[in-house]
């Protein structure tokens, strides 16, 4: 019940925060033109990302397809929207495809982010008193958060996916694996306190099992800054997937991400500038909406910052 | 103070050993040899191959070779796969050249942080405030890489100065003070796109402290016997919101040094994070795990010093 009402006032802190609402918004938009992106191009083959057209290569954005081209290779939409890359193809149905690809990325580095950090940080927080031999369990997985700490992320992440052969979830894993540590240690030091208090007594008088007072009691309580790490990770994990792809160890063709688009398109910046600003606008625009949006979570989730 | 000084460079060390085993065995398990780097050479046969394994002990177990790395680290014999250069050495030479981009980014983040920051939590939810946070989100958000093209496109087309790599060839002739400006002038783009997620980061935590210190009872109480406001804001609460900063010294630093493969990739900068992309395109395991290491080490060296300039600035922490 209080959780309830600490969720709704912070809800109505967020309302009244115009970049949060902003970001929200943005990130709306964006799931629909996901699935949307989805369904016109993996769905229905409506749009065919992969479909090269030499004749009309590096058409600008709004251009009408050339007459020399055959009845079935013309774009669905009568014109290019968003114009056509070196190859010919249509950058409108690449972004589409890459917006679904992106956000995965993004999603799913944050989910196993998540789940190293909760479960680390309940096992430190909760279990820390009992030992392995000469250390407690909470000293032996901090002092891995510190190890892991310790590597200059990017370097690491590099390091790591060039080594792995070339494939869209090594770099999901990798990024997932190498972003933890700041929920693991919110999670532990938000237990700690917990543990002591009142309820968790009661709960154990009650006789229930300690695996259901960890997930049912205890955790609820920290949903709050994991979800703002949350928010921000997933923003973390698009910006340095477009990072890897930059530097040529992204998602391999021919899939298409944002990333990749705007790696290869970088050296047209001058012949055909929407290669470059286009994907660049639009990770731009999503990565600022998920942090706005975990910096206005973070304000309204913490009642001591909200205004008063 | 002498002995907890003494108990915490040891964990640090032992933490750098750790370290130094993580890495190790992350970059062997993962798949690839460096032997594979040119499989489509047709003058790589099998024998050579061989001699190559033989040579860089790759046919020995993992906690062997981990050992004949740090012997031969230790001993100053470590030799790149890729060229035979001395491993050590080659790291050397690029950190002198990083250096100066890192001290002027470091530079840069810690001067201007702090007046953004404390302005900003001064005028907490006006214009500047909301402003100076979508700013920073925005530097935050932006592909480093996007946002280096446009600064070079703006800077080359309006100031028309040199912008890439340390120095422009052919100055040697010149003055030594238009060769001190040409090499300003190379440094001053990479730097500060060094320091822009930095500025935005730090200058984001000092807000957020500085808020949260105005809120304490004793800012009420500066306020209530009359202080006049900036007395309470840069006495009473600056001086307690900018402690916890100092620890921030040693997280900023492992990006500076990760984010410096990006910045030195664009500006054609020969330091350590263009060294690490080479080593990583040519699978020099050797160049690859020191530079980790070395990295590391820089990172601890950082978070120690922010630890002894804590317990310099609170004397609760000194006492405890």
């Amino acid at each position: 019940m209080t959780a309830r009402l600490a969720r709704s006032a912070t809800w109505q802190a967020l309302r009244g925060d115009p970049a949060a609402m902003a970001g929200l918004a943005v990130l709306a938009v964006l799931v629909l033109v996901a699935l949307a992106g989805k369904l016109a191009t993996d769905v229905s083959g409506l749009l065919d990302p992969a479909e090269v057209r030499l004749v009309d290569k590096l058409r600008p954005p709004m251009s009408q397809p050339s007459t020399a081209l055959e009845p079935d290779l013309r774009p669905p939409l009568g014109r290019y929207v968003l114009g056509t890359d070196d190859l010919g193809r249509d950058v409108f149905a690449r972004m589409l495809q890459g917006s679904v690809v992106s956000l995965s990325i993004g999603f799913v580095a944050m989910a196993i982010s998540v789940a190293v950090g909760v479960a680390l940080g309940a096992l430190a927080g909760f279990y820390g008193r009992r030992r392995l031999g000469p250390v407690t369990v909470d000293a032996l997985i901090m002092r891995f958060t510190d190890v892991m700490l310790c590597f200059p992320s990017f370097f690491l992440v590099l390091t790591v996916i060039a080594l792995l052969p070339p494939s869209i979830y090594y770099i999901m894993a990798v990024l997932g694996l190498t972003g933890w540590m700041g929920i693991a240690r919110f999670v532990r030091a938000e237990l700690l306190s917990l543990r002591e208090r009142e309820f968790v007594l009661a709960a154990r008088a009650c006789g229930i099992p300690e695996r259901r007072i960890v997930t049912v009691h205890l955790l609820p309580n920290a949903v709050g800054p994991v979800l703002v790490t949350a928010t921000i990770t997933v923003a973390t994990a698009i910006l340095t997937e477009s990072a890897l792809s930059f530097l040529g160890f992204g998602v391999q063709p021919p899939d298409a991400t944002w990333g990749n688009i705007l790696a290869d398109g970088r050296a047209y910046i001058f012949d055909a500038p929407w290669l470059f600003f286009i994907p660049g606008s639009a990770i731009f625009a999503v990565v600022l909406a998920f942090n706005l949006v975990g910096e206005g979570l973070r304000e309204a989730s913490d009642p001591r910052l909200r205004r008063r | 103070m002498l002995r907890r000084t003494l108990v915490t460079l040891l964990s640090r060390t032992l933490l750098l050993l750790v370290v130094s085993i993580v890495a190790h065995a992350v970059v062997h398990l993962a798949p690839g040899e460096p032997s594979e780097v040119d499989p489509a050479n047709p003058r790589m046969k099998p024998e050579d191959v061989a001699l190559i394994r033989a040579a860089f002990h790759l046919d020995d177990p993992v906690h062997l070779q981990y050992a004949y790395w740090m012997r031969d680290l230790v001993t100053g014999e470590l030799r790149s796969f890729k060229d035979g250069q001395p491993v050590l050495a080659k790291i050397g030479e690029r950190f002198v050249n990083s250096l100066p981009l890192f001290l002027c980014a470091t530079a840069l983040i810690w001067t201007l942080s702090f007046p953004t920051g404390i302005h900003a939590a001064l005028r907490r939810g006006r214009l500047v405030d909301r402003a100076s946070t979508v700013v920073a989100y925005a530097f935050i958000s932006v592909p480093s890489f996007v946002f280096a093209y446009l600064l070079i496109l703006v800077v080359v087309d309006t100031l028309q100065v040199p912008v890439v790599g340390m120095r422009t060839f052919g100055l040697q002739a010149e003055s030594t003070w238009q060769q001190a400006m040409d090499r300003l002038w190379h440094l001053a783009l990479p730097s500060i796109m060094s320091a822009l997620v930095g500025i935005a980061v730090l200058s984001r935590y000092v807000r957020s402290q500085m808020v949260e210190v105005l809120h304490q009872d004793y800012v009420r109480t500066a306020h209530a016997k009359g202080l006049p406001g900036d007395v309470v804001a840069y006495r009473h609460a600056l001086r307690n919101a900018l402690l916890p900063a100092i620890t921030m010294f040693g997280l900023l630093l492992p990006n500076l040094i990760g984010g410096s493969v990006i910045v030195e990739q664009i500006f054609a900068w020969p330091g350590i994070g263009r060294l690490g992309y080479e080593a990583i395109l040519a699978r020099d395991y050797p160049v690859i795990l020191t530079l980790n290491l070395f990295a590391a080490a820089l990172t601890i060296a950082g978070t120690l010093v922010a630890d002894l300039l804590y317990a310099a600035a609170d004397p609760r922490v000194r006492e405890r």
